[in-house]
């Protein structure tokens, strides 16, 4: 799914991923872990492409596509979608406006046609019931005046809405409660597909006891510098990311 | 001002530079002659509106052919509730237009006003409205502008404080080298009044927005709130936005809010919109029309907000290719 090969990108001034390579096949998850300030957003923002982070060698790679060369919104009518670690809110558009702009968007640039409105919201219904969410909150502005773990709520719904082929979760756990973490993994496993993969950017292994990766990888200094199966995670919990940062 | 010149046709009554409040909008250096007045109108039709809007006053003004002055009048009796819509539509050309409105509000009247108005590029065009109230009136407006060569709204409100309650509400969309001032003027006369404004204005290409907002509270007044904001949004190297929030207060115990701001859209929404599929022009039509709607949201008539709403998407579109 999912191919990245000795990618360098710069912030500004900065070198910020310095060699990352990274593959996820189809229809896995894989967890990425790594200290503060390693590069972990910077990937996100990279796949989703963001500008102001410049790609200065190496590639990505969509189902054999050059994902680099398109631009944020190409990329998510491809499938890439990305769950941002801090979601902007957006005054006066409801997030029911907003998530189904977006998916018509995709639909059209994929040459499909239009979501009718009763199917929309049939299926925003569902969606919003499984993560139990109030379904009032989708008819204000999306994420104003929202708490931080209702905003990663909103960032999964329309995660399952657009039911992309790439998510990338940037530590969608963090700022959410006992039950929310619970509701939130359970919504991102009824998603994990066959067709889908999942890159679940994380800092804590309570979220790897819910959402169980098939690899974890330990981003330090903008490179991946360790690659295992989930006892890799517990290793981190208790180690810590010591051994890695000297590595770097 | 502008009446006069165009009735005497003596260019040097243009309001210009040297007069207050009209230092950015120079319709003394915007024209070289005064048109001579004509009674002929130009064509209706630039909006169609639903026959059904339901109880609501409609009124319609077309734009003369050459120089136009008009005075209306609008009185809501003691008690009453009156809705209505003044349409100040297009022409064709370099027309100059007047328009003088005055209301008068009966004890415990209220008044909702939706003001749109559009005009030629070439067109230089004025609509002042002056409102009296009694105690207890309510009194909401709302102005959306797409702006001319030089075309100006202007609203003075005399408050007698109580119970009543003022909302003076605008938005501006312009293109192209269009320019729209919107000017109000709030004079709160009692105690214990209340007046809330929200203008918000889109800039793209060469064009040029003005708000000025004059807040007085006058001796006695006390106990007075009024709230105003003005928020901008420039998408253009070469776009402006003036604007001059303005306060005055000799009484006592006032709370007065004045706040304005002036930015450009916001590139972190923007990225957030794209990655979630909504291609650039889409995603920047989106935040621009949910930028100026929340103006339209806080007209309570429903098929009036509902025409507010259809006015600024149509004005969003015009923001296509030009606002980079
Ligand atoms: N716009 C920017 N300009 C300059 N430096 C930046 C910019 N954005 C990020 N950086 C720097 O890049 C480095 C990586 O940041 P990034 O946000 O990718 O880290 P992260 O791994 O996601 O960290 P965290 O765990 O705290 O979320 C940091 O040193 C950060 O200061
Ligand atoms: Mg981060």
């Amino acid at each position: 799914m999912l191919k990245i090969d000795n990618l360098h990108v710069r912030v500004g001034e900065a070198e910020i991923l310095k060699g990352l390579s990274l593959s996820v096949p189809t229809g896995e998850v894989h967890a990425v872990m790594g200290p503060n300030g390693a590069g972990k957003s910077t990937l996100s923002y990279t796949l989703a492409g963001r500008s102001g982070y410049e790609v200065t060698d190496g590639t990505a790679q969509l189902l054999g596509d050059d994902l680099l060369a398109l631009n944020a919104s190409e990329r998510a009518a491809k499938g890439v979608f990305l769950s941002f670690q801090y979601p902007l809110e957006i005054p006066g558009v409801p997030a029911l406006t907003f998530v189904r702009a977006a998916l018509n968007a995709q639909r059209k640039a994929r040459g499909e046609g239009e979501i009718s409105a009763p199917e929309f919201l049939k299926k925003a219904k569902a969606e919003a019931a499984n993560l139990k969410m109030d379904f009032e909150m989708l008819r204000r502005g999306l994420n104003v005046g929202f708490s931080g773990g209702e905003k990663k709520r909103m960032e999964i719904f329309q995660m399952a809405m657009l039911a992309p082929r790439l998510a990338i979760l940037d530590e969608t756990d963090s700022g959410l409660d006992i039950d929310a973490l619970k509701i939130v993994s359970e919504g991102v496993n009824a998603l994990r597909a066959a067709d889908r993969s999942m890159l679940v950017i994380t800092h804590y292994q309570r979220l790897l006891d819910h959402i169980r990766p098939d690899r974890v990888h330990v981003l330090a200094a903008g490179r991946i510098v360790a690659s295992g199966g989930p006892e890799l995670a517990l290793e981190l919990e208790r180690d810590g990311y010591d051994k890695y940062g000297k590595a770097a | 001002m502008l009446a006069e010149a165009l009735r005497s046709g003596d260019r040097t009554k243009l309001p210009g530079r040297r007069h207050e409040g009209w230092r950015w909008t120079d319709l003394f250096g915007a024209l070289t002659t005064v048109p001579p007045l004509n009674p002929e109108r130009q064509a209706l039709g630039s909006w169609s509106v639903p026959i059904a809007l339901d109880g609501v006053v409609v009124r319609r003004f077309a734009a003369p052919i050459q120089g136009g002055v008009e005075h209306v009048t609008l009185e809501v009796p003691a008690g009453d509730h009156r809705v209505v819509l003044d349409l100040i539509e297009a022409g064709q050309g370099r027309y100059v237009r007047d328009l003088a409105f005055d209301f008068t509000l009966g004890v415990g009247a209220s008044l909702e006003r939706l003001v749109m108005i559009a005009d030629d590029a070439d067109a230089v065009s004025v609509a002042t409205t002056h409102v009296q109230m009694q105690a207890r009136c309510d009194f909401a407006q709302t102005v959306l502008a797409s702006g001319a060569r030089r075309q100006r709204v202007e609203t003075h409100v005399d408050h007698p404080g109580g119970a009543g309650r003022v909302r003076l509400d605008g938005a501006y969309l312009l293109a192209g080298a269009r320019h729209a001032d919107q000017t109000t003027v709030v004079r709160h006369l009692g105690r214990d009044g209340e007046s809330r404004q929200l203008v918000r204005g889109v800039v793209a290409g060469a064009a040029r927005g003005v708000f000025q907002g004059r807040i007085e509270v006058l001796q006695g007044a006390d106990g007075t709130d009024a709230r105003l904001a003005h928020n901008g949004l420039i998408l253009s190297d070469r776009a402006e936005i003036d604007s001059k929030p303005e306060l005055e207060i000799y009484a006592d115990d006032v709370a007065c809010a004045h706040g304005n701001t002036i930015g450009a859209l916001d590139e972190d929404a923007l990225f957030y919109a794209m990655s979630r599929g909504l291609p650039e022009a889409e995603a920047r039509r989106l935040l621009i029309t949910a930028f100026v709607g929340e103006v339209a949201e806080r007209i309570r008539h429903p098929g009036l907000r509902d025409q507010a709403l259809i006015f600024l998407a149509a004005q969003a579109e015009a923001f296509d290719g030009e606002g980079r």
